[in-house]
């Protein structure tokens, strides 16, 4: 009960630190625009490529964009000398994972609903009809690369040329969430749109893999 | 001093007997003619490797178990030993692909996440000269390596069923994949040669790292002194 607790009270610290600022999600945002736009110069966006192609560019600009994003989530604490305090504030340090990972979940949640419509315009692609089955794609895959994510900036926030060591660490992990995601959503997005269960199902396997590690071994993770 | 030597020209005499034995004793294949014997080389070093994997993996949770250096060493050892081997299969296989597939590279399965797999692990090595104090380098890599590890499974998954055209495993597949026993003795004798070369490998690798941890102390303690 005090891991829930506990959870809930740190989340509402990291929800609060961004609402401020917004920081993170505006400079998010602008990114995973400018890569969707840069992306269009590579093929005819509006032809049936897009169709094909589409599912793909929209994750590995949801994937690059999580590597930049997840960086502060753990460097903040650094910059501030606040992680001592925070590993002595909760019994369990699981609480400061869950925490941040819930945090980053919902923030590149709330970005790739936003990014979402001007996807869907700029490569005329409709969304509208399987808008229910696409936020459940963006959950699961936002849940596991913020669970990874969360993990290596712990660690990388502890070494040198930690900004760019993160996607490093990161990108070749993700490879089976990018795959995965990309599978669901193209199905998604096809002429006859239909729900892949098995990609659905693999995102849980994911998720589930890694939260259960995080759980097993995120104490170590923080260790002075 | 003695039993090095001895290991070693065991290590020797075993993979020159692999290499006669892939040459000239193994029988022709039909289709890929000599060509195909590059798989004695080829499969073996890739079960090497991942053998050598697994024993990082290993030694990296008794690292986070134990917090003994030894592990450590170990686990960092048989990472760039596995990283050699896992080269060598990423090198021999578009070497044998070209003429048998017609191009060098394929994104099938056991490729791509050979190829996923031999990233992570350069991270590994990468993120452990990023890090300066040793306890937390040791740990901090240990963990990387146990999240690594844990991934390979999930990557091979999602490429087999998404990403694959490639025919069924002939080892250890179903009954109708099958090889020649000649070609079979051959070939656990090449897989048993690399694994013994793997592991004096790592034996010497880590004799290294012990050597090298002793020179840091030494060196610390001059600068203290």
């Amino acid at each position: 009960m005090s891991l829930l607790a506990n959870t809930g009270v740190l989340l509402g610290k990291e929800l609060k630190t961004e609402f401020r600022s917004r920081e993170l999600l505006t400079t998010t945002v602008v990114f995973i625009i400018i890569v969707l736009v840069l992306f269009s110069f590579t093929f005819d966006p509006l032809s049936d490529e897009a169709r094909r192609f589409g599912s793909g560019l929209l994750w590995l600009a949801f994937l690059f964009a999580a590597s930049l994003m997840l960086q502060p989530c753990f460097l903040r604490e650094q910059a501030n000398d606040t992680l001592s305090a925070l590993r002595l504030s909760v019994s369990d340090p699981f609480a400061i994972f869950l925490a941040k990972l819930a945090a980053n979940t919902l923030f590149l949640m709330i970005t790739e609903l936003l990014l979402l419509p001007v996807f869907a315009v700029m490569y005329s692609v409709p969304v509208l009809g399987v808008l229910h089955w696409l936020t459940l794609v963006f959950f699961l895959g936002s849940l596991g690369v913020s669970t990874a994510g969360t993990a290596l900036s712990s660690i990388s926030a502890q070494a040198r040329m930690r900004e760019l060591l993160l996607p490093l660490l990161l990108l070749p992990m993700l490879t089976p969430i990018l795959i995965a995601s990309t599978e669901v959503t193209a199905a998604l997005l096809d002429r006859s749109p239909y729900v892949l269960w098995k990609g659905i199902g693999f995102l849980v396997a994911f998720d589930i893999v890694f939260l259960t590690a995080l759980w097993l071994f995120g104490e170590y993770l923080l260790e002075e | 001093m003695w039993k090095r030597a001895i290991f070693a020209a065991i290590v020797v005499s075993l993979m020159g007997a692999a290499a006669y034995a892939s040459f000239f004793i193994a029988p022709t294949e039909r289709t890929m003619g000599t060509l195909q014997r590059i798989f004695y080389f080829h499969a073996a070093a890739a079960w090497a490797g991942m053998t050598a994997f697994s024993i990082s993996f290993l030694a990296n949770l008794l690292y986070v178990w134990r917090r003994q250096p030894r592990w450590d060493s170990l686990g960092v050892s048989s990472a760039e030993v596995g990283l050699a081997f896992i080269t060598t299969v990423l090198i021999t296989g578009p070497i044998w692909a070209k003429p048998a597939w017609g191009i060098y590279w394929t994104w099938d399965a056991r490729l791509t996440s050979t190829f996923v797999l031999w990233l992570l692990y350069i991270s590994y090595l990468l993120l452990r000269t990023l890090i300066e104090e040793p306890d937390r380098r040791a740990l901090l890599s240990a963990l990387f390596g146990i999240f690594s590890f844990l991934d390979v499974p999930l990557v091979f998954g999602s490429i087999r069923w998404w990403r694959t055209q490639h025919p069924a495993p002939v080892i250890m597949g179903d009954g109708s994949s099958g090889l020649d026993p000649t070609m079979k003795a051959t070939f656990f004798f090449s897989v048993l040669a690399m694994h013994v070369l793997m592991a004096f490998l790592i034996i010497e690798r880590n004799r290294l790292e012990k050597l090298r941890f002793e020179v840091d102390v030494i060196r610390h303690e001059l600068e203290v002194a």
